[in-house]
């Protein structure tokens, strides 16, 4: 085996605070050869990010690397100053980040930005660097990278920006590259490009890659070792294929069964059961008093005929020489009252789209929307508001979907007030059953959101959107913002309320396995068209499009180990 | 690009008609011109004769559209005080004002950007702590507070600068200028440093909170990971994101710099249009406050247009889209 270009030793963090010291990263060891790619999984808080950063010089004061050694090809560098780690950084050690979207500075073209990397580094002319960062732009697979190179970050996809990202990374030649979630915010299908070309890369170049995310999918994908941490201590590291297979430690064991499979379909999803942080969800006490005088005659609670969404895209004086953008182009579903229906498809499709033209925060260009046998564009402002009540909507993002200057308590009483359903008197007392049943702890409607973690608030957007007692639920990526062990908490949540509740409810996500255990139907969208609906199982087992294969065929599959194999390592083991 | 700034021109234009509208409304509902103009002993005849002359007889909007058609093409009337057209007497007037202003400006952006970028990088250095504690001092004083200090330590006391007017000018084809004598620049020192102070700060202040905040964002953490050095992060890629939201308030700030030079004109005894403007409303001079009028709104229109574009120019994301 070669000498690993990077080798860390006992590396502790310290952050002190006000409760005393407190250790985001503890005592990790790990070694990165040539051409590697070790993973390292763990939720959000484990100290995966902050190893990195601490690797590369970059931890944001108070924090500090306290103990512990990090070498970089046979030379200590953990000891240098600041100067001397800015000049490793960028040339020997890289880092892609998370976000693709604001990881570049939006107001220089992408070949500026590569120009000056290229030249801080290696000292080249103008001209013979431009011709590099355009090598490198084609080597990331962007098409027309001549023309792309004048062009700026907002002219570009997602994916397409973690591509220059990734050529940014390379600009030097570097023997570490540290990927900190590089494919969290991005798409199934551009993330299986994205990791395809990060393991093309590590073997072309022989660079070693850390690769920090908290998908275990990406992991059984992508990474030759991996490492699990909990609460910033190592719990297990190993071979990939070893530690899938045949996880040793308690954690391991439950973050690899807490990933939903596509194949089949559970009661409910199994939850990360170690450190025994499992809040209670008391669905039984919330479904005593709801409200199910009203059901649909029809069997049908929302029905959308033709809806149609565009935007403006190129604005002109002339009404004639505007250009517009379908998002949703002429999309019919109906959705059976009790049932989960799920829209699936890429970023860009459309499924956000439909989703707020149904809880009427868009207008509609064209078609129909009929709930519960009322039309919606025959509904007045009373019919109107009645409806807005029974629709509620549970959004992506739990840190921006939630006012950071209203406490809890106001944020889940506004609908309470606002649709007045209850008095000023009754609604304190509501509330606090409201946070009580989602889990919460009975002091948290004096808190402010920004004392909780995102699982925490997503429960408190639950709590929130069931203030209103509504009939219909749209949940918009619920999920995607979380990690593994928090989003079966949530997920099973959502399911209880559809079971004990009855609710119904349109399920928008990207995450095709989640989809396989949440919904009854799935609709497949793409490009704002709706192109396939089926039964869940149905689409899964037999998709009818090929664009429906294609998405099931990029879904990172932790059991691509199969049983024999997992058999003979233990056997061997 | 091109309807971007058609749609800006035609927005502009109309902000100019209505400000044109209160001003001509003046005429009409400050007291009667004729009275103005005509003497004690007038007679019915007089007034009519005149009434016809002036076209004050027609109705409200033909007389509006004439006072558009007249401005536009500089002409104000004639100032009932001095008998003189307005154009005439601002035209003599604005180099005085516009001078002022200009140094002011340079003063306060120069200074103002200088230390808001010094004090959101060195955030926590003594420096930026005075610097921030006496920027309170430069926000809450009046601006005619500040001149009288001023002129009471460097005129008075210290005997450094002049305490009114413009020192020696030189005339090159008729714009009279101070910048080329030495009294002429000594005098500019003190009235604009009173009239740029307010200014200064708040940009300053501003700057240094837009800095920390993109300080924040991750492509500047990017850039570090790129490993690139802090002066390229910090004037590089820190400071142009810095700008867009600064430009704005730049833009309106210089407005209101040659707007309310009236002040730090009258404290000075600066012979400049805001001094023009005071003498004015002392006595009921109405062409000459209505000229005033259209001149500032025509400044301040043309400043925010330029910065909506400016705009554009800085953020590549706002070209393609109106």
């Amino acid at each position: 085996m070669s000498e690993p270009v990077l080798s860390i030793r006992n590396l502790t963090v310290e952050i002190p605070t006000r409760h005393g010291i407190f250790k985001p990263v503890e005592d990790v060891s790990y070694d990165i050869r040539p051409g590697e790619i070790r993973g390292v999984v763990g939720e959000s808080g484990a100290g995966k990010s902050m190893t990195g950063n601490a690797i590369i010089g970059l931890l944001d004061p108070p924090a500090r690397v306290s103990s512990g050694e990090v070498w970089l090809n046979g030379r200590r560098i953990d000891q240098l100053d600041a100067e001397e780690k800015r000049k490793i950084r960028g040339k020997e050690i890289a880092m892609i980040f998370q976000d693709p979207l604001t990881s570049l500075n939006p107001l220089y073209t992408v070949g500026e930005q590569l120009v000056e990397t290229i030249q801080l580094h290696l000292g080249l002319s103008q001209s013979a660097a431009k011709e590099r960062a355009i090598a490198l732009l084609d080597r990331v697979r962007i098409p027309n990278p001549t023309e792309r190179f004048d062009q700026y970050p907002h002219q570009f996809s997602g994916g397409m920006r973690q591509r220059v990202v990734i050529a940014l990374a390379l600009c030097s030649e570097p023997s570490v590259i540290v990927a900190d979630e590089p494919t969290t915010a991005l798409d199934v299908s551009v993330q299986a490009q994205v990791l395809d070309l990060i393991k093309e890369l590590a073997r072309e170049r022989n660079v070693g890659v850390i690769l920090v995310t908290h998908d275990m999918g990406v992991i059984a994908d992508t990474t030759d070792q991996v490492t699990v941490m909990y609460s910033g201590k190592v719990v297990e590291q190993g071979a990939t294929r070893q530690i899938l297979g045949a996880p040793t430690h308690e954690y391991t064991k439950s973050l690899i069964a807490a990933v939903p499979r596509p194949q089949v379909k559970l009661h409910r999803f199994p939850q990360v059961s170690y450190g025994g942080r499992e809040t209670t969800f008391k669905i039984e006490e919330l479904s005593r008093n709801w409200d199910r005088s009203l059901s649909s005659e029809s069997g049908t609670l929302l029905q959308v005929d033709g809806l149609t969404k565009r935007f403006l895209q190129k604005g002109a004086l002339l009404p004639s020489r505007r250009r517009y953008f379908t998002a949703v182009d002429a999309v019919s579903f109906d959705i059976k009252d009790g049932e989960v229906f799920g829209l699936v498809g890429e970023s860009g499709s459309g499924k956000s789209t439909v989703a707020r033209m149904i809880a009427t925060l868009m207008p509609i260009d064209a078609g129909e929307i009929t709930f519960d046998g009322e039309k919606m564009s025959a509904m007045g402002a009373s019919e109107l508001a009645r409806y807005r009540r029974q629709i509620q909507m549970i959004f992506q993002d739990p840190y921006s979907s939630l006012n950071p200057r209203m406490s809890v308590g106001d944020i889940v009483a506004e609908p309470l007030i606002h649709h007045k359903i209850l008095s000023r008197a009754e609604v304190a007392p509501r509330v606090r059953e409201l946070l009580d049943h989602v889990g919460l702890a009975s002091d948290a409607h004096r808190k402010y959101p920004h004392e909780f973690s995102g699982g925490q608030r997503q429960r408190i957007s639950i709590a929130r959107a069931l203030a209103t007692q509504p009939r219909f639920l749209i949940c918009d990526e619920p999920t995607s913002a979380l990690d593994v062990s928090i989003q079966a908490q949530i997920l099973n949540i959502l399911k209880d309320l559809q079971e004990y509740l009855g609710l119904t409810m349109l399920f928008i996500s990207h995450d095709l396995p989640v989809v396989r255990q949440m919904c009854d139907r799935v609709g497949v969208m793409r490009q704002g068209k709706l192109v396939e609906m089926q039964e869940t199982s149905a689409l899964f087992e037999a998709p009818k499009t090929a664009y429906t294969r294609e998405l099931l065929d990029l879904m990172p599959r932790l059991d691509q180990l199969s049983e024999e194999e997992i058999a003979g390592l233990r056997a061997k083991g | 690009m091109f309807s971007f700034i058609a749609k800006r021109v035609g927005q502009s234009v109309l902000v100019l008609l209505i400000t044109g509208l209160v001003a001509f409304s003046m005429f009409t509902f400050v007291g009667d011109p004729i009275d103005n103009m005509l003497g004690q002993e007038r007679t019915m005849e007089d007034v009519e004769r005149l009434r016809q002359q002036l076209g004050l007889d027609k109705p409200f909007v033909v007389q509006y559209v004439r006072f558009l058609e007249q401005a536009v093409q500089g002409n104000f009337g004639i100032s009932y005080r001095q008998g003189r057209p307005v154009a005439e007497i601002l035209l003599e007037r604005a180099p005085a004002t516009l001078e002022l202003a200009a140094v002011s400006s340079i003063f306060a952006i120069v200074l103002g950007i200088g230390l808001g970028v010094f004090t959101a990088i060195r955030r926590d250095g003594v420096a930026a702590h005075v610097i921030m504690s006496a920027s309170l001092i430069g926000v809450s004083l009046p601006t005619f507070l500040i001149g009288i200090l001023l002129i009471y330590v460097f005129s008075v006391e210290l005997g450094w600068f002049p305490s009114f007017g413009r020192g020696e000018t030189v005339d090159i084809g008729g714009w009279s200028t101070g910048f080329l004598t030495v009294t002429g620049l000594k005098a500019l020192v003190l009235p604009s440093i009173t009239l740029g102070l307010y200014q200064m700060t708040l940009i300053m202040r501003l700057v240094r909170s837009e800095m920390l905040e993109v300080m924040r964002q991750d492509y500047i953490r990017f850039a570090k990971a790129r490993g690139l050095s802090n002066r390229v992060i910090n004037f590089r890629h820190a400071l142009k994101n810095t700008m867009v939201p600064v430009i704005t308030v730049i833009g309106l700030q210089l407005g209101s710099i040659i707007a309310f030079a009236i002040i730090t004109e009258t404290v000075f005894q600066w012979p400049g249009v805001g001094l023009l403007f005071i003498n004015a409303i002392q006595f009921v001079d109405i062409p000459v406050m209505a000229a005033y009028l259209m001149l500032i709104s025509v400044m301040f229109v043309a400043i925010n247009l330029l910065v909506d574009i400016l705009y554009a120019f800085i953020d590549p994301r706002l070209r393609g889209a109106a």
